[in-house]
């Protein structure tokens, strides 16, 4: 389950460039865009609840076993709103049945433009997630699920034992997403694919009144498991921690089917549940995988369309990571960790415009108006970092 | 001279143009000794109007606010969707109510003219002619054809201009262009049509009005390091031909890396720019400031080193003179009436980006070209005087009310 929060860019303008390098924090805290709005709303809505619940789950079996992909734009902003909420998954964590999985610390997309600012995020949340839980990172998941063979080929050079990515159809042909398998190029490394229609099936369709299967009951979804697994060694299911309780709010009762669902899962004695790291040591890769080109867990292309897919998000993607060394060689902290918040994929998400075309507006969330608007004002942004560079540094000039 | 004047906006509640023409015009005439009434369609405080009498056609608030301003024309049947409208929720029925309010007005009363500004007042100069018997003397600030950028336009504002238009005794054209619009497009005789070029009063901008460079502070850094800053102060629609100019810019930039572009404003067209500069490649090239108004105006244009008029159809182009005051070297297209009275200036076709960005690159490029287009405009624009735009109405008043006498004397 993937914990992430952004820090959403606020309505920062022309003439707050250069001027005022607050990007994130809205002026007026309830404001719709306000993180901090944001986070506590989140907080009550999911991440309180669903701790609570996990929690409860975790004591009463000891088979039951979660992996967390949790960012580091998350645990700031647990720390600075809801210490409670971060106190909460310490515990989880706590119960050796809970996996932290390592990602980068911004949810960025670095891996595709700086191999650098990438590893140096990595080495951030495994330090972050050290710090915090007294656990290391063994499984590695990139930014959006977004995976090439390069990537494992890097992450099996790191030292990870494991990585994920989307089990897509047109990439697995014949094959099943619920096996291990070994990514192309690889020593030592194992791929575990993500069950997409059986994740989905709960982040995406569970409320979805129009859906032929809905309502959908725990005695359903457990008898699609059993015959998912058959003859087969697992079901990675990997989906938005908040998909209990925001994106599928509590009166829909999503809380109640998974609580269900994981007692009776556990009521027959063949089924388990895994770690990431356990699966793969349970389990000898069944074959190799290939992808050479990028596959993510969003939409029907499975690309990277959503955040790289038209001009504004090429020009905003550009611009802020040609700013690397001048940034990092001021050692300001501050402006570093604003240049990273930047960095986060979220922001490139808003200025997604596919939607125009595909009609399905709410597909896309957005905390602006348009994604226009998003691109405005993370230019300004972006222009703003240049300008303490230019002013405080004397490094770099304003051109872009 | 007792004039009705029929107008649809006087700053600070214009959107645009047309607001401050009226305005300086009606001084103007007042200090030149007429006595107007001034109708606007909106109720509100103008706390900068003493020489004239203003009347409010209803008890709306201004009406740019509901997207009913003078450039709305495409809202003309679409309701604005606002409650506190009532039932005047088209730009249709704050007109006819407006023709009911001068109905009222002008029972009883004499004029020595009845001076209408543009197609939204026209139906109501006409009725008021009617009714008192005296001369309508309909100015063109813009026709349907400039506002539809190329387009078609709206069939119903066009036959009320055309109505309008038939039914004037004088017509008055902001520049040679719109003339040649009314006479060639609505087959008025040429010699009805009068040109009047506005101007513009340097007095009302040196109202202690002093640069604040922290206002742009990023543009003013792009300028130490030897940026121009180009800057277009307008409405984002299809008319201000600005897709153009951001073509232009990008083609500029490949000659030359320096230059910046400060597209104030705000408009149906805004997000079409955004992304046509993303797709250029620009982005980071242009800001984009929204609507400004007070401080942000006035600095914009005094940020800027070059401005440019790109109107595809431009009547006259107040903004450029604003723009000269401001010390900026001007661009102005062939298609912009502003052209018509001013020599230091460069000039290029509106779909000629080329050509622009040529212009771009040699003023960027070369000081003393760049110095000697700002100072020699700067000397000229002042000579447009709205004391000699009053003149000649009083002028083409008598004009209008006399032909008749004329044609008696000498039959």
């Amino acid at each position: 389950m993937h914990v992430h929060q952004p820090y959403r860019v606020r309505e920062y303008s022309v003439f707050d460039t250069s001027i005022d390098h607050n990007y994130f924090t809205e002026p007026d805290t309830d404001n719709h865009r306000s993180n901090e709005k944001i986070l506590n709303k989140v907080a009550d809505k999911s991440y309180r609840p669903m701790n609570a619940l996990l929690e409860k789950l975790l004591n009463k079996h000891p088979d039951f076993k979660v992996s967390l992909s949790i960012t580091g734009t998350f645990i700031e902003q647990a720390e600075q709103w809801a210490p409670d909420v971060l106190e909460s998954f310490k515990r989880l964590v706590a119960t050796g049945q809970v996996e932290i999985v390592a990602e980068t610390y911004y949810h960025s997309l670095a891996f595709f433009y700086s191999r650098t600012e990438f590893e140096r995020q990595v080495e951030m949340h495994k330090d972050k997630i050290r710090e915090l839980f007294g656990v290391e990172t063994n499984v590695f998941r990139n930014t959006e699920l977004a995976y090439n063979d390069q990537l494992a080929q890097w992450a099996d050079g790191y030292g990870f034992k494991g990585i994920l990515a989307e089990g897509w159809d047109p990439i697995l042909d014949w094959r099943s997403p619920n096996f291990v398998y070994k990514p192309e190029g690889t020593e030592n490394i194992a791929l575990l694919l993500k069950n997409y229609r059986l994740s989905d099936d709960l982040a995406f369709r569970f409320s979805n009144q129009g859906w032929a299967e809905w309502p959908l009951t725990v005695d359903k979804y457990t008898q699609w498991m059993e015959a998912s697994v058959q003859d087969q060694p697992l079901v990675n299911l990997f989906m938005d921690y908040e998909t209990f309780g925001e994106h599928q709010w509590q009166d829909t009762g999503i809380f109640d089917f998974f609580e269900e669902f994981v007692n009776k899962w556990l009521e027959d004695e063949n089924n388990t549940f895994y770690t990431t790291s356990e699966a793969i040591a349970a389990n000898e890769p069944a074959g190799v995988i290939s992808m050479p080109d990028t596959v993510t867990w969003a939409d029907a292309e499975r690309d990277l369309t959503a955040w790289v897919g038209n001009s504004m998000q090429h020009e905003a993607m550009k611009h802020i990571y040609s700013l690397e060394d001048d940034v990092i060689r001021t050692q300001d902290n501050d402006l570093i960790a604003d240049w990273r918040k930047l960095q986060t994929s979220d922001h490139a998400y808003y200025m997604c415009t596919k939607w125009f075309t595909d009609g399905d507006v709410h597909a896309y969330f957005s905390p602006y108006d348009s994604p226009y608007d998003a691109f405005l004002y993370y230019i300004n942004a972006v222009r703003d970092v240049r300008w303490r560079l230019h002013e405080t540094h004397r490094t770099g000039g304003l051109s872009g | 001279m007792k004039i009705l004047m029929l107008g649809w906006e006087l700053p600070p509640h214009n959107s645009g143009g047309l607001g401050v023409a009226c305005y300086y015009l009606s001084k103007a005439l007042a200090l030149n000794g007429a006595d107007i009434d001034f109708v606007v369609p909106y109720e509100a405080k103008h706390d900068n109007v003493d020489f004239m009498k203003i009347h409010a056609a209803t008890k709306l608030s201004p009406l740019h606010k509901f997207g009913m301003g003078a450039y709305d024309s495409n809202f003309l049947l679409e309701e604005a969707g606002r409650d506190d409208l009532g039932e005047l929720t088209t730009i249709r029925d704050v007109q006819k109510r407006y023709v009911d309010f001068v109905e009222e007005l002008v029972e009883g009363k004499q004029f020595d003219a009845i001076h209408a500004h543009d197609w939204l007042t026209m139906e109501a100069g006409m009725l008021a002619k009617e009714l008192t018997n005296a001369p309508l003397i309909v100015h063109v600030h813009a026709t349907e054809f400039d506002r539809a950028g190329g387009n078609q336009g709206n069939p119903i504002v066009h036959e009320i201009e055309y109505q309008g238009l038939m039914m004037a005794d004088r017509i008055l054209a902001v520049s040679a262009i719109t003339k040649d619009i009314i006479v060639e497009k609505y087959g008025i005789p040429a010699d009805k049509v009068e040109v009047v070029h506005n101007a513009i009063d340097p007095e009302s901008l040196n109202d202690g009005y002093e640069y604040d460079n922290r206002t742009y502070r990023y543009l003013e850094g792009l300028k130490d390091e030897g940026y121009t800053i180009i800057s277009a102060i307008t409405r984002f629609t299809i008319q201000k031909g600005l897709a153009n100019l951001v073509r232009a810019v990008a083609k500029a930039s490949e000659k030359y890396d320096r230059f910046a572009l400060l597209l104030a404003g705000d408009g149906e067209q805004r997000d079409e720019l955004i992304r046509l500069a993303a797709d250029l490649g620009i982005s980071d090239k242009i800001f984009f400031t929204g609507f400004v108004r007070g401080k942000q105006w006035r600095d914009a244009y005094s940020v800027s080193d070059v401005f440019v008029l790109s109107s595809i159809s431009e009547p006259f182009g107040l903004t450029a003179l604003e723009a000269a005051h401001h010390d900026n070297a001007l661009i102005v297209t062939n298609q912009s009436g502003v052209g018509e009275v001013l020599q230091s200036i460069f000039r290029y076709d509106f779909w000629d980006t080329d050509r622009l960005a040529d212009q771009l690159v040699g003023i960027a490029t070369s000081p003393a070209l760049k110095d000697s287009l700002r100072k020699n405009i700067l000397n000229e624009y002042a000579r447009l005087s709205w004391h000699d735009v009053a003149k000649k109405c009083m002028s083409q008043y008598t004009k209008a009310a006399s032909p008749a006498a004329l044609v008696g004397a000498f039959a």
